[in-house]
């Protein structure tokens, strides 16, 4: 006992670096995002009008702040463009996380029942797909969609469909590329709760006269919610923010608001707008953040 | 007894697809990266043909080499500073700040990418800083700290605490009982951080667009404009490579874990 804490006063200096690292890369950046959110746009380089000045002194600072403007917010709520994105995006993810879940927790619980050593291979082939290129994924789905793609040679040949068609710039060819992107996401702390469960249990409700189905309703998916809690939030927090997905597959009618934050701010430079846009989706994502943190800590933290 | 709740077929089968839908259309882009046609969807026999062009294309090449160099360091500062926050986290106690700090650490891992993106740019213009390698690299570093923070964390939690109390019993100071039990027993976790870190910064889009300068692709973002205007067969070619590079290694990697678990389990009984 006495060793572990003589051991934790190095360990607790060895924080400093990271730490310092992390309040000048991540908090203060936060700070500018929220600073330039209220200031106003302007043509010029960079695209806005500094709001303070710290080193003109306290009457300036007066000044500046009285000439801060919520214009930006004001503008998101207001144009149907913004408001539309923020919509759209909360469906999307809430729609693309039911799908995850529906295709994911068949695969993870049939991962959970293999042989132990199949269990450990099986884990390999989920997770070796997240590492392989994210662009490189969604660019193999292209190859798949396009118009004389691989999918409308098929249902040509097997005269399924009289001509080719139409799966790039639609929703569904961006539900396949979210669903598959996120899948091991969503299969892993599935399968880590399934795996850990007790068989007796489920055993113990077969024994005693429950069918299969609600064997496994009333046993074992409320068993597996810990681990359904964390695969919807590790898909649902940056399925909110994607950009690259809907960009590439997804028609332009309709923007997410990872789309709409991008086109401000490299399209349109609109510095001021594209800040806000920011500060208003970590607003909608603060709960559930707040709950993944705490989850992930519980989980990485529970040994000690 | 234990084997009443077997492998149903449903089982198999949804087993099965699932790893059919991950694994095929990667393998759909390597084999029509061999294609002799231009046309993606004709068959015209396997062929070099784009791995040529790829190699014949100097901003491809630059964006490549821009990529790898920005991926070894940024994975290496990464792998030195989120080591260093596990060994803090797991081994530290309680110290003023911890909610912050392990808030800042796990923000990031599901942080939407605009917005950690969008933020650094800020701060490198409100800094002056000038756009490029070094930028990319600081953004590449404190996303992926994080991520090995967890891989080494979770290595750390699940070491049996009593061979570092050992040591120092023995008479060990806890920075020799550090560097001659700890680090020897979470080296692998520590390796598998660093492949982690490599192929998350190789792979990134989001955040190098908004931090880089002119002048200064990545690959991904090379990879991503040509995308834009449509299915290229060199493209494949260049996402095979990519695709070959990461299997090396992933290879390493689980090598490295598989060590791991051999020494954890032989350490476990002592």
């Amino acid at each position: 006992m006495s060793a572990r804490r003589i051991f934790a006063r190095p360990a607790r200096f060895s924080a400093i670096a990271p730490y310092v690292w992390m309040v000048l890369f991540f908090l203060v950046p936060f700070a500018f995002v929220l600073k330039i959110s209220l200031s106003q746009t302007a043509i010029a380089q960079p695209p806005y009008e500094p709001v303070f000045d710290l080193t003109a002194g306290w009457d300036a600072l007066k000044t500046a702040l009285a000439a801060l403007s919520i214009d930006n917010f004001r503008l998101l709520i207001s144009d149907d463009l913004y408001v539309f994105a923020y919509v759209r995006s909360l469906t999307v993810a809430v729609t693309a996380t039911a799908l995850l879940l529906l295709i994911g927790y068949p695969v993870a619980y049939g991962m959970a029942r293999l042989p132990k050593n199949w269990q450990a291979v099986a884990m390999v082939l989920v997770i070796v797909p997240f590492w392989t290129s994210f662009l490189i994924r969604i660019y193999a789905w292209i190859n798949i969609l396009q118009h004389d793609g691989l999918l409308n040679q098929i249902l040509l040949t097997l005269h399924l469909v009289g001509q080719p068609v139409v799966w790039l710039s639609t929703d569904t060819a961006m539900y396949i590329g979210i669903v598959y992107s996120y899948l091991p996401f969503m299969i892993l702390p599935l399968y880590a709760t399934l795996a850990k469960m007790e068989p007796a249990l489920e055993e113990a409700a077969g024994d005693l006269g429950a069918p299969p189905w609600q064997v496994f309703w009333l046993v074992t998916f409320p068993l597996s919610l810990p681990g359904v809690g964390a695969g919807v939030l590790l898909c649902f927090i940056p399925i909110v923010g994607e950009f690259v997905i809907p960009d590439l597959l997804a028609g332009s009618n309709s923007l997410m608001i990872g789309q709409t934050l991008w086109l401000e701010f490299f399209t349109n430079k609109d510095w001021p707008v594209a800040s806000a846009a920011a500060i208003v989706l970590l607003a909608v994502l603060l709960v559930p953040l707040l709950l993944y943190e705490r989850l992930q800590k519980r989980q990485l933290e529970q040994g000690r | 007894m234990r084997k009443v709740f077997r492998l149903s077929r449903f089982n198999i089968a949804s087993l099965a697809l699932g790893l059919a839908f991950l694994y095929l259309p990667i393998l759909i882009l390597v084999i029509y990266s061999f294609n002799a046609s231009r046309l993606v969807t004709v068959w015209g026999g396997w062929s070099l043909r784009w791995y040529h062009e790829f190699f014949n294309d100097r901003a491809m090449i630059e964006a490549a080499w821009m990529s790898l160099r920005v991926a070894v360091s940024s994975a290496s500062i990464a792998t030195l500073l989120g080591t260093l926050a596990a060994v803090a986290l797991s081994r530290g106690e309680r110290f003023r700040g911890r909610t912050l700090f392990s808030g800042m650490l796990y923000a990031p891992l599901v942080m939407p990418e605009v917005i950690t993106g969008l933020s650094l740019l800020l701060l490198f213009v409100a800094l002056n800083a000038e756009r490029g390698f070094w930028t990319v690299t600081i953004a590449h570093t404190t996303l992926t700290m994080c991520f090995v923070a967890v891989v080494v964390q979770s290595r750390l939690g699940s070491l049996d605490r009593s061979l570092e109390e050992a040591a120092m019993d023995l008479g060990c100071d806890p920075v020799r009982a550090f560097v001659a039990v700890t680090l020897p027993l979470i080296a692998p976790a520590i390796v598998a951080g660093w492949m982690l870190a490599f192929t998350l910064s190789l792979d990134d889009l989001v955040i190098a667009s908004f931090t880089t300068g002119p002048g200064s692709a990545t690959l991904p973002i090379r990879i991503y404009s040509e995308v834009r205007l449509g299915v290229k067969p060199e493209i494949n070619a260049i996402c095979t490579l990519v695709i070959a590079l990461i299997a090396v290694v992933i290879v390493i990697a689980s090598l490295a874990s598989k060590l791991s678990s051999a020494q954890g389990e032989s350490a476990a009984p002592l």
